[in-house]
């Protein structure tokens, strides 16, 4: 599977064979970390983070370093001459400079795909505003295939935010293309899903009620109501508490459901829920170093 | 009211009543060329009134523009008096810098990067390359 130089803009942009390769070395490197690492020796991953970022940051460092390579980058765009109101294309010229691979979070949408156009070593989107998180969707899914075996035949619940949530964005357009999918989509009116991802699934309902849709959900996937993606803080005030998961209304739900968040959490996900077996948005975040280490490593060529 | 024939240039006929002054500001044709004339309101027998622009000495438009403006029109190649070629339009896969993406959380908001929208096919509707905004018409 020849992924080396490409980039990663949009969940699309790899083909479901090229996902499954991920998962397949994702799986082998979880089995025997020891063998990989050395495998990107010499390489250097440029972390450019415009925006806040603990998990994707962290993860996208520690893969990088634990395939043997090294790490530049920054944390706070202010102590850049991003600041100095440097454009992205030219930020980006200059990174490709140095380093060879850059994973890239920033606040505005389409951001990663303007240095892709500009960049002459691969970009990964590490997100781009409320648009996309596709490195996040490999984790998800990671999880969910290490879960369930598969994704076939399963029923999702995307909960929350719908609106901003680009990690549900970029999960819901890579589960469509695996048959007998089902999506209930689970969120306030103003923080429904849109309508360019609804475009892009097929079989899905949409319910506002948590409780009436947890019976039938094999997956459930929470998510937080973002403040910084609302221009009006009382809009953010209104929705916040929309919907909160507790050890009360899990006792409805099926014993083999799969809660995942792609975190940070406020209180939409009780820490009551934390030690029930069925949570396992801890895994997840483990989860996504092991499938950013197979992307690292497949768009460096080294797998 | 009467316009007469010409001889040489392009007829832009079957254009929806009240889009023909915003077409014409859309075209960027060259006024030296030749006489310009808009027609609006104009009776017609298929669609009760049309407006109807006529280009004297040019024998080129943007027929992507015409067609995300209107795409009902048809475009009339005339030379020597005759017609030449009779064509219409159709939505431009891809438009660059005519529509604006709204959507304050753009990167075309910050970053000095061209308006690209491409066409989704069988909807009508546009979309923004960078974020996915969508619009509907050229309006929007």
């Amino acid at each position: 599977m020849e992924l080396k130089g490409k980039n990663l803009i949009s969940p699309m942009d790899l083909s479901v064979e090229e996902m499954t390769f991920l998962f397949d070395t994702a799986e082998e490197i979880i089995a025997s970390p020891q063998d990989f690492c050395e495998l990107c020796k010499g390489a250097l991953l440029a972390s450019l983070f415009f925006e806040p970022s603990t998990r994707t940051r962290l993860s996208f460092e520690a893969a990088m370093l634990r395939l043997g390579g090294k790490v530049i980058g920054f944390s706070e765009p202010r102590s850049t001459s991003v600041e100095k109101g440097e454009s992205i294309a030219d930020t980006i010229r200059t990174v490709a400079s140095y380093a060879d691979i850059a994973a890239m979070r920033h606040p505005k949408e389409g951001a990663a795909l303007v240095a892709a156009q500009k960049s002459t070593i691969p970009i990964i989107n590490a997100g781009d505003g409320g648009h996309f998180h596709p490195t996040q969707t490999l984790t998800d899914m990671l999880t969910i295939r290490r879960e369930k075996g598969g994704f076939g035949g399963i029923t999702i619940g995307l909960c929350g935010d719908l609106k901003f949530g680009r990690t549900v964005h970029s999960l819901a357009f890579a589960l469509a293309r695996y048959g007998g999918i089902k999506f209930v989509l689970i969120s306030p009116d103003e923080l429904r899903l849109p309508e360019y991802v609804r475009d892009g699934i097929v079989d899905y309902a949409e319910v506002t009620d948590l409780r009436e849709a947890l019976p039938s959900l094999d997956v459930l996937y929470m998510t937080r109501v973002q403040r910084e993606r609302f221009f009006n803080e009382e809009d953010y005030i209104r929705l916040k508490d929309s919907y909160i998961l507790n050890a009360a209304k899990l006792k409805e739900a099926r014993q083999d459901l799969m809660i995942l968040h792609p975190l940070p959490r406020a209180n939409e996900v009780s820490t009551d829920v934390d030690d029930d077996p069925r949570a396992v948005y801890f895994t997840q975040v483990k989860n996504g170093m092991y499938i950013r280490m197979a992307l690292l490593a497949a768009l460096l060529g080294r797998v | 009211m009467e316009v007469k024939n010409i001889q040489n240039g392009i007829v832009i006929d079957h254009i929806h009543a009240g889009f023909g002054l915003k077409i014409l500001e859309h075209l960027d044709i060259d006024k030296g060329l030749g006489s310009v004339a808009l027609l609006m309101n104009v009776p017609s027998e298929k669609y009760g009134r049309k407006d109807l622009i006529k280009l004297e000495n040019t024998q080129s438009v943007d027929i992507n523009i015409l067609g995300l403006i209107d795409h009902q029109a048809t475009v009339i190649y005339i030379k020597d008096g005759v017609i030449a070629q009779k064509t219409t339009v159709d939505l431009p896969k891809k438009v660059t810098n005519v529509i604006k993406c709204k959507n304050p959380r753009c990167v075309t908001s910050v970053e000095p990067v061209p308006h690209i929208f491409h066409l989704v096919e069988g909807s009508g509707k546009y979309r923004c390359e960078y974020c996915d905004n969508a619009v509907k018409s050229f309006d929007e």
